[in-house]
């Protein structure tokens, strides 16, 4: 009965020696820090990986170019050629092949992004042709009127 | 002994290297294979982003919404555009309603009008994640959810993030939030995923105006890097010592 | 996909101005509560080691009582965080991958460190009860009893040396426990001041003094809710034997003393003190160095949380109680209710420094008012609205009434 004092640390050191057990299962293989420093660099290696993995949704216009170089052709040429196509269309992953097809945005909101005028006298958006959203026919797609892949105003429908 | 230490540590690699794959990928790696897992250090990206060309017409955040799977309508965003309006009197009106994810179609802030003749200067500014050499989100994290790659970009670990929060408290930029999804912490990575394949990120590709630029740092022929360079850039809130990864060109004294 | 999307935050921020988009109040009422519960942890435990190491006699029962008392609040100091976490599945990976230049990350080891320490100072202090329950309740009939002393048996740990020189051994052990106690309850808490104190983004946390004045009102408040409960669980003891004295009862209880009562004021007081120096030098240097954030800080702490801040944390919860605990001629009705007002105080202080630290953007252009989600309609409404908290805050109580059918708190003088 000398070393009772002692019993509850056996206990604890039972219990550290169990966690580092059931931790030893519990963490993934690759975790550490690879070379880099504690503070930026610990993390899971295979997450960069995970990451990398994520499908891109925006193909971007040359890929709409392959099948569409009709349309491509003629906006190029437009003052809309620093557009990409799927800011109107929408992203273009799984296109063709789903079902659904892809989404375009023809609203006037859309046009209004750049074509509203803001009075703004340090900014690039005074420079861009805009209307009075209110007062230029109101309530009307801007489409009606006017052809979003060539949108001079002699191009006008 | 010395031998066998070595083999134990070279084991020890290697192993924690093929952890790091997903087993359907198990195959033998080549050495640019190897180095494309752990990130690659002649690269370090960062940003330019030129206010002078911003227009707001928020396709940056839509893009970035729809490219990163970031639900569309909630409020929350890993790129947003803020609108600065100073008037005569010297106050300054800012707004970014839903992170301008539909762009700026109205000239009212927070309701009020404000006049033309008012207006002593107005712009936009795009936000994103500033991707900083000292991350004070990544030093808060107390699982190691969160780091910083080799190449400079900070991600998230989504199967580890315990959701405590103190990453998004400690980003004095305000860019991380609560996935409404994943639930756990979620930010810009500059599209990883894409810049890792050579393509620009969402924002960037959707910008018609050429107000955001991907870079690479440690490519001296690189034009953002010349830019950086070469030209007078400003970032945002260097006080706090955070050495802010995104660079920006006509800042004011306005821009929080 | 179910399951309704969630924003965290926005069932209960309200922005005004200009405010990031993405910012919301994100540590709610749970992190209101975690600091106050590990606080009344690390003040209890304090309390009960100022009688085991600098032997303050009077201090005798009241250490007892709490340091069972801070057995009991120890699982509800985690249970806040539990609420908080939005993968509260993973509350083990901080113990898994501690990532150590976070403050959290050292919350698990801390935690554990100290519930060992109290786990074995109770195994001490109560060594000698359990080896007599076990002895008593040998051989006896019945389920219950049979039960009843396997528990016991278990607990006494194969120890079953009730003779003095054991005994002697174990005041020995439960001496150094406290007092090895004393730094890691103040660590426990001290962090969680380091927690908020390092977060350099945010201009009303940041201050290397936080870390001190949260364990000087961890302390203040710790006191506080022990002397609370013991005022309580002896008024009503006595109550029930005065009435059980009608039907023929035992003689009454001990009754509150109020000498003892006032000994623990007095370290209460000392505390306080401290506590509320600290805090004020905190704001005074705030002002006079008139950093950036101080036009946003000011426009907090004079506009919209002046009632918070000075009418009900320093007027109510300190001037108040202060004066009634140094007005001579003590009862103890004025002191339970100095007390009372003490434990808000305390609790206010928390809602300021966590509320208060998110109620202005990081634009330091615009506000943000937290609405306490008082009717839940979502999970998150409930663990972080006004039912999470009060779950929470009942716990230790509930906790205690298990632990003192185990280990009795208080002596009855019948014992």
């Amino acid at each position: 009965m000398k070393n009772h004092v002692l019993r509850p640390l056996w206990l604890a050191l039972a219990a550290v020696a169990l966690f580092l057990a059931v931790r030893y299962f519990l963490v993934p293989a690759d975790f550490g820090v690879h070379g880099r420093n504690f503070t930026y660099g610990f993390h899971r290696l295979g997450n960069i990986q995970e990451w990398r993995a994520f499908p891109p949704r925006y193909q971007g216009n040359k890929g709409c170019a392959k099948c569409h170089s009709e349309n491509y052709r003629h906006n190029m040429a437009s003052p809309h050629a620093v557009i990409q196509c799927e800011n109107c269309h929408g992203a273009a992953l799984g296109h063709p092949d789903l079902a659904e097809g892809i989404t375009i945005d023809t609203s006037r909101d859309l046009c209004l992004r750049c074509h509203a005028a803001l009075p703004y006298p340090t900014s690039e958006r005074s420079v861009l042709p805009a209307v009075d959203p209110e007062n230029h026919n109101a309530g009307v797609e801007c489409r009606e009127c006017h052809d979003p892949h060539n949108p001079d105003l002699e191009g006008m429908k | 002994m010395k031998q066998s230490r070595r083999r134990f540590i070279k084991a020890a690699a290697a192993g924690t290297l093929a952890a790091a794959i997903p087993l359907s990928r198990l195959k033998f790696l080549s050495p640019a294979e190897v180095k494309a897992a752990t990130g690659d250090a002649s690269i370090r990206w960062i940003f330019l982003v030129d206010t002078q060309k911003c227009v707001g017409c928020g396709f940056c955040v839509k893009a970035c919404k729809i490219e990163n799977e970031v639900p569309y309508d909630a409020p929350i965003t890993r790129t947003w555009v803020e609108r600065y309006v100073v008037t005569a009197d010297g106050a300054t009106h800012i707004d970014s309603p839903l992170g301008g994810r539909d762009g700026f179609i109205d000239g009212r802030i927070d309701g009020r009008d404000i006049k033309p003749g008012e207006i002593s200067k107005a712009f936009f500014v795009p936000k994103l994640c500033n991707q900083c050499d000292n991350p004070p989100c990544v030093q808060v994290c107390p699982v190691g959810a969160t780091y910083q790659t080799l190449d400079g970009v900070v991600l998230v670990d989504r199967s580890w993030c315990i959701g405590c929060g103190y990453c998004i408290m400690a980003c004095p930029y305000g860019v991380r939030f609560f996935h409404p999804v994943h639930k756990v912490a979620e930010k810009c990575n500059f599209c990883y995923h894409r810049i890792s394949m050579g393509l620009k990120t969402a924002c960037e590709q959707a910008c018609p105006f050429g107000a955001r630029q991907l870079g690479n740092l440690h490519d001296p022929a690189d034009p953002v890097t010349r830019r950086i360079m070469t030209e007078r850039v400003a970032v945002l809130k260097d006080e706090y010592g955070t050495k802010p990864q995104v660079f920006y060109i006509g800042l004011d004294e306005a821009v929080r | 996909m179910s399951e309704p999307m969630v924003v965290h935050g926005l069932d209960w921020t309200i922005k005004e101005l200009f405010v990031y988009p993405n910012e919301f109040i994100y540590w709610a009422i749970q992190i209101v509560m975690y600091p106050y519960m590990t606080g009344l942890v690390a003040g209890a435990f304090v309390l009960s080691s100022l009688y085991h190491v600098f032997g303050q006699q009077d201090l005798k029962e009241m250490a007892r009582f709490s340091l069972v008392f801070s057995l009991a609040l120890l699982p509800v100091a985690a249970m806040p965080l539990l609420l908080h976490l939005q993968q509260p599945l993973r509350a083990i990976n901080p113990l898994l991958t501690p990532h150590f230049t976070s403050a959290i990350a050292a919350f698990g080891f801390v935690f554990s460190a100290y519930a060992m320490i109290v786990l074995s100072e109770i195994w001490f202090v109560y060594r000698k009860y359990f080896v007599e329950q076990a002895n008593a309740l040998r051989g006896m009939p019945g389920l219950v009893n049979s039960g009843k002393h396997l528990l016991y048996n278990l607990l006494t740990l194969g120890a079953h040396d009730s003779g003095d020189s054991a005994v002697a051994k174990d005041k020995k052990a439960v001496k150094i426990l406290a007092a090895t106690g004393i730094p890691v309850a103040c660590f426990l808490h001290g962090y969680a001041g380091f927690i908020f104190g390092s977060v350099k983004a945010n201009a009303l946390w940041m201050s290397p003094l936080m870390p001190v004045i949260f364990i000087m009102s961890a302390v203040v408040s710790g006191i506080a809710l022990c002397m609370l409960t013991y005022i309580c669980i002896l008024k009503w003891s006595q109550f029930r034997t005065a009435r059980n004295k009608g039907a023929g009862g035992q003689a009454a209880a001990g009754g509150v003393q109020i000498e003892t009562i006032n000994k623990a004021a007095r370290y209460l007081l000392g505390f306080l003190l401290a506590a509320i120096s600290l805090e004020l030098l905190d704001l005074i240097f705030r002002g006079y160095t008139a950093m950036k954030s101080w036009d946003i800080l000011r426009s907090i702490m004079y506009g919209k949380d002046f009632i918070n801040i000075f009418v009900l944390q320093y007027g109510l919860g300190n001037l108040v109680p202060l004066i009634l605990l140094l007005l001579p001629r003590a009862t103890v009705n004025r002191t339970a209710i100095a007390l009372i007002l003490v434990l808000y105080g305390i609790f206010m202080m928390r809602w300021n420094v966590v509320i208060g630290g998110q109620a202005f953007s990081l634009s330091f252009s615009g506000y943000m008012h937290y609405q306490l989600p008082i009717i839940p309609h979502n999970l998150e409404t409930f663990k972080e609205g006004l039912c999470g908290a009060l779950t929470v805050a009942a716990m230790p109580f509930i906790l205690f009434y298990g632990l003192n059918k185990i280990i009795p708190a208080i002596k009855q003088t019948g014992h």
